[in-house]
């Protein structure tokens, strides 16, 4: 049963690869470069430097504000989930800042603290943020009432209780959020760059824009998809395999 | 260490339509060092609601329980309806979580004695419902409580298994003795474990009557023993008859 299923992903590849190639030469034009000329490209941008310089940049950004947004949310979610006064309360506050777009919190993020480092990271934060909350509110929400009744009648600590008893039940939700998060951010850090700075992904995409190069773009995207797949497949996966190892 | 008295003049609490239920009222008992006292009642009496008031998990109440084992951290040991281990936990890390220091010689010996030693790694949802349930009674008996609670622990299982693990609770209890409080729906089972017995009206739940069990502990494993105090149990004592 494996060939066909390792077969199949790749014949789905090897015909996607091809139909852009097939394209590429019917049009015939630097609208669509072909899928060797992106990669030539993409092995000068490596070599000289460029790439991996604007990426890490990028990257760095990335880890900042997930890091920001993953810590800040689940403490407000844990507590949010845990007292339903407070919850009524900010639930309204929830619902309005998971309504404002996207390029509207960037444009007041810049608008009002400058053009800076911590006003693109900050609009990140409080993209992310309002996401994390609920994901992780609802998490707490479900807790498992016998195991905290358990918890509490073998007297376990307050640190006893929340790495033992209540985190263990929030993983999938964490990881559910790492996952939505991370897609969130990539996509919206893009446009923080573009709007106002002067290096990162988004400031050399809008580059190449302006020049009509849309072999770099492409370039660009494809190291950019490459990086995700090997957060998932490096660093989420293996913590989803750790984690889960006593389910049946 | 001394005798535990349970005084609860009333337990009302609301149910999900806004009425008002009352759980328990003018409940007196008192529970003697040492002593094995198994609860019978009919099921929804209120049982439970005495263990979870008797372990401080439910406050609303009026009365007073008087444990004198305030001495003592780890004081009330509770084997639940349901395991309820942690699941991401291993056997031997869920009975560690429950003490304060691994005393790890204690649970090798507690873990032998329940047969447990081959499966102290695995993690809870592999096990059968009797292993997990000879798990929780370990984790109970590992904190060396002043009182244990055990709310119907063997329902559920098969006749062969519940004499098992029946013995084995037994058994450690006999090395390391302590006052117990096991609330059953199964007179006979009542009558093979128990020092003294405590039949409980349906609820508001009272004390009906309390008798003492006078086989012999060597005896307990003699079925026709045990069904002759129980005949003789309910000839002398007509008013349990509706109760079961």
């Amino acid at each position: 049963m494996t060939t066909p299923n390792k077969a199949l992903p790749t014949l789905s590849f090897i015909l996607f690869i091809a139909l852009w190639q097939g394209m590429a030469v019917y049009i015939h034009n630097n609208t669509l470069p072909s899928p060797v000329t992106v990669l030539q490209v993409l092995w000068q941008e490596i070599q000289s430097g460029a790439l991996s310089h604007h990426l890490g940049i990028t990257l760095l950004r990335l880890i900042a504000s997930f890091s920001i947004a993953m810590f800040l949310g689940c403490a407000v979610g844990i507590v949010l989930g845990q007292n339903k006064k407070l919850d009524a309360f900010f639930d309204n506050w929830l619902v309005i800042f998971l309504n404002i777009p996207a390029l509207v919190t960037i444009i007041l993020c810049y608008v009002w603290f400058g053009l800076t480092e911590s006003a693109a990271i900050l609009a990140v934060v409080i993209n992310k943020l309002p996401n994390v909350v609920v994901m992780i509110r609802e998490g707490t929400k479900a807790l498992d009432k016998d195991l905290l009744e358990m918890a509490r009648c073998y007297q376990f600590s307050k640190k006893k209780t929340f790495f033992h008893v209540i985190w263990p039940q929030l993983h999938p939700f964490v990881m559910a959020a790492t996952r939505s998060g991370l897609a969130l951010i990539w996509k919206i850090i893009l446009v923080v760059e573009l709007l106002g700075r002067s290096d990162g992904m988004g400031y050399q995409i809008h580059l190449f824009f302006q020049l009509f190069d849309v072999a770099s773009i492409l370039a660009y995207t494809i190291a950019f998809i490459a990086v995700i797949q090997s957060i998932e497949l490096l660093i989420l996966k293996p913590l989803d395999k750790k984690a889960l190892r006593w389910r049946r | 260490m001394s005798d535990i008295h349970i005084h609860i003049n009333n337990k009302t609490y609301t149910t999900a339509d806004s009425r008002r239920h009352t759980a328990i009222s003018d409940f007196k008992l008192t529970l003697p060092e040492n002593k094995f006292v198994c609860l019978v009642g009919p099921s929804g009496c209120g049982k439970t609601t005495l263990l979870n008031i008797i372990a401080n998990l439910d406050t609303q109440y009026q009365g007073e329980i008087c444990l004198d084992i305030s001495h003592k951290k780890n004081n009330i040991g509770y084997i639940f309806q349901n395991p309820r281990l942690l699941p991401w936990r291993t056997v031997r890390e869920n009975i560690e979580l429950a003490l304060d220091s691994p005393q790890s010689d204690i649970i090798d010996s507690l873990l032998k004695t329940m047969q447990l030693t081959d499966i102290q790694h695995r993690y809870p949802e592999h096990l059968s419902l009797g292993m997990s349930r000879r798990v929780s009674i370990i984790r109970a008996f590992a904190i060396n409580p002043g009182i244990l609670l055990m709310d119907e622990p063997f329902v559920s299982l098969d006749a062969p298994t519940a004499r098992q693990v029946r013995g084995l609770l037994i058994q450690l209890w006999k090395q390391r003795p302590h006052t117990i409080l096991f609330v059953t729906h199964d007179l006979r089972e009542a009558i093979a474990l128990a020092d003294r017995l405590v039949f409980l009206s349906a609820s508001p739940m009272s004390v009906i009557s309390e008798i003492e069990v006078t086989i012999p502990r060597a005896e307990r494993n003699n079925e026709t023993a045990i069904e002759s105090f129980r005949q003789h149990l309910l000839v002398q004592h007509p008013e349990i008859k509706e109760l079961l």
